[in-house]
């Protein structure tokens, strides 16, 4: 039997929806229009398909990690190298595709948040091959310890706008951006980074970013002649996981495992995992699972990696999560810092900090499975923005 | 009828406005905001507004994004403004809105937070991230517990969506004046103006008062409101801004003195100036 598409009514069972100030729902009602229209559209599909190609690259292979494999011993690793997409990272499906809606519906300002600046880079890149106009918004804080990309993204001729609120993070950027919203509401298309925020924003994400699983499908049936046994990514907002999981979720012999930061342990109060240690809550527009207090406020969070320091999760995850189509897990700082160094060694790839989770996680896992057996890591990002953080980690100057 | 509905229909008979007076509560301290609210309905607010702090407060400018900075630092919970509100309806007769943004009260329960908040004297909700397609259960607790529900809506809210936010809103509705956050602004935009005379028509249609906020700070822009139809100006920034100016001097009496000489100012922009 076919499973329900959702979501329905801007749902994910009962998460999702759009908790938003009412000047800005005339504004989403208008996206999903025009994203509706734009998704029946043969010619928007060529232009996408075009720059997906000719621009960032794609398909990104599907490597064999057969050094990994017999370093781990049991189940064969795949890796989606998503991290050889143009900028390093899967963020550039996403951009890619919201700023062709964007030009499509005639909004010649692109505001969008960044954390550690991979989502600000691949708006920054999309909107100048596309002729826009991008702004970024980014905590202080952030700014201050990704420098690197910051300049890149002035490169990229993008406007950064320096958030000095709340804990001057993620959060705090999403935040501004949603006031600049509200604010310039009639010209300016918010460009979200992740499956995070107000319907149908979670939907949009996850469309777009769902070529990393349809190209996986593909290219494992190519080469294996039948699925793989268990996918695995890492889990901050969840782009990179939906676009890996979304083409396999009625392939029910396919397991599913969603990574998030454990930072420096779940009882520690210093993590990022809002499946694993949070609660249901109403923040950033979704009723979903968030990290808060007793008395409703949102935490400030804690991870190695940048990328997944963020306190809430894309709806459809904690949908995921209810109906246990896919296992959440997480895992701390160490561990990833571990399969980061493993990688490096095994199979000269530097993957991010972010997947690295998804990696430590997937080591386990092989561990536990048949020779014969496979696991595919989505790999969403390569390492390059990290190593300045893990020599840090490890102690060592550069 | 109810107290924020009473309140309105003795304005009315006195051809007045109402002036909404809104402050975090808490800040600076929660043990001083009996008194800032004192000193409010000393000056002449007829409706008195207090916010629950909230870690991310998307709909605010920095004024009150501050506020809540400081009121989350003093100690500030949701339950014990609640408390707060006990003590200055005993004190107080004046009609207490809150504005809380949705996740604590969601957070508590919406049975729990509405059966605290009723009992405690509050005699209206506003939520500035709940738009009424999500607010079902919200509304049906509310009505049970029989507090007031005020929803808002913007200039991007067309007629037919307005009707449907009326048909969730009782006590009066929140128009928001200007795209954007809250805020003290130097005039009102000619948007505003026109947006209050489109506006009226429906509210005043429905039996629902309108109030307008956003952005008002001034005499002169209260005085504007009234002239084009509005029930009630809403301020907050311009009271915040006294309590941010004096936290640091720990003058309380000057404070309030300050806080009392605005409101008054205010309120006397919402006498008489109605046209009928």
């Amino acid at each position: 039997m076919k499973r329900t598409e959702f979501p329905v009514r801007g749902k994910f069972g009962k998460y999702g929806g759009q908790f938003v100030p009412e000047t800005l729902m005339a504004a989403l009602n208008e996206l999903e229009e025009a994203y509706n229209e734009a998704k029946d559209d043969p010619q928007f599909h060529r232009e996408l398909q075009y720059y997906l190609s000719e621009y960032a690259g794609r398909p990104t292979p599907l490597y064999y990690a057969e050094n990994l494999t017999k370093t781990i011993g049991g189940a064969k690793i795949y890796l989606k190298r998503e991290d050889l997409a143009h900028g390093g990272a899967h963020k550039i499906n996403n951009t890619l595709g919201q700023a062709l809606l964007a030009k499509r519906m005639k909004k010649r300002r692109v505001i969008a948040e960044t954390g550690a600046g991979q989502h600000g880079v691949a708006t920054a890149m999309a909107c100048a091959a596309l002729g826009l106009k991008a702004e970024i918004y980014m905590g202080a804080e952030d700014m201050r310890r990704q420098k690197l990309n910051v300049f890149r993204m002035r490169l990229l001729g993008a406007e950064v706008h320096r958030v000095e609120s709340g804990s001057k993070t993620l959060k705090d950027a999403i935040n501004e951006a949603l006031r600049d919203w509200v604010t310039n509401v009639e010209d300016t298309y918010y460009l979200i980074g992740s499956v995070v925020g107000p319907h149908p924003y979670p939907t949009i994400v996850r469309d777009f970013q769902s070529v990393i699983g349809h190209e996986l499908k593909n290219q494992i049936l190519k080469k294996e002649g039948r699925l793989p046994d268990a996918l695995v990514a890492c889990v901050g907002g969840g782009s990179n996981a939906i676009g890996t999981f979304h083409p396999f979720i009625q392939d029910e012999d396919v397991e599913m495992y969603g990574i998030e930061a454990a930072g420096q342990g779940l009882d520690s109060g210093m993590h990022a995992a809002s499946i694993c240690g949070g609660s249901e809550g109403v923040f950033h527009g979704m009723l979903t699972y968030v990290l808060q207090d007793e008395n409703g406020q949102i935490l400030t969070t804690h991870s190695i990696s940048a990328g997944l320091d963020y306190p809430g999760v894309g709806p459809e995850h904690s949908f995921l999560k209810s109906i246990e189509r896919v296992k959440y897990a997480a895992v701390t700082d160490k561990e990833a810092v571990e399969a980061f160094l493993k990688l490096s060694e095994t199979e000269g790839i530097i993957p991010a900090l972010e997947p690295s989770h998804a990696l430590a996680f997937a080591f386990k896992l092989a561990k536990k499975m048949r020779r014969d057996e496979m696991i595919v890591v989505t790999l969403s990002g390569r390492g390059d923005k990290d190593v300045e953080v893990v020599a840090n980690y490890l102690g060592e100057e550069i | 009828m109810r107290e924020i509905s009473q309140t309105f229909l003795r304005l009315k008979e006195r051809n007045e406005g109402a002036l909404i007076a809104y402050v975090t509560a808490g800040d600076p301290e929660p043990s001083l905001t009996l008194d800032i609210v004192e000193a409010l309905v000393a000056g002449g607010a007829d409706i008195v507004e207090l916010g629950i702090p909230f870690s991310d407060p998307i709909a605010d400018g920095p004024t009150i994004q501050a506020a809540t900075l400081r009121a989350l630092r003093s100690g500030t919970t949701p339950r014990k403004v609640l408390q707060i509100v006990e003590d200055i309806k005993s004190k107080l007769n004046v009609p207490l809105v809150i504005l809380s943004y949705y996740n604590p009260i969601f957070k508590m329960g919406l049975k729990r937070f509405f059966e605290s908040a009723s009992s405690s004297g509050v005699d209206g909700i506003i939520v500035p991230d709940l738009p009424v397609e999500e607010a079902s259960d919200y509304k049906k607790t509310a009505e049970a517990y029989e507090v007031d529900t005020i929803f808002l809506a913007s200039p991007s809210t067309s007629n037919e969506r307005l009707k449907k936010i009326l048909e969730f809103t009782s006590g009066f509705l929140y128009l928001v004046s200007l795209f954007g956050v809250t805020g003290a602004r130097e005039r009102i935009q000619e948007l505003t103006i026109k947006l209050i005379r489109r506006t009226v028509q429906i509210t005043s249609s429905a039996g629902i008062p309108l109030a307008v906020g956003f952005g008002i700070s001034k005499p002169e822009h209260v005085r504007a409101l009234m002239k084009n139809g509005a029930d009630a100006a809403i301020v907050g920034s311009g009271f915040v801004r006294i309590i941010e100016k004096n936290q640091r001097n720990r003058d309380t009496e000057k404070l309030l003195n300050e806080i009392t000489m605005y409101a008054s100012k205010l309120k006397e922009a919402t006498v008489h100036t109605q046209q009928i």
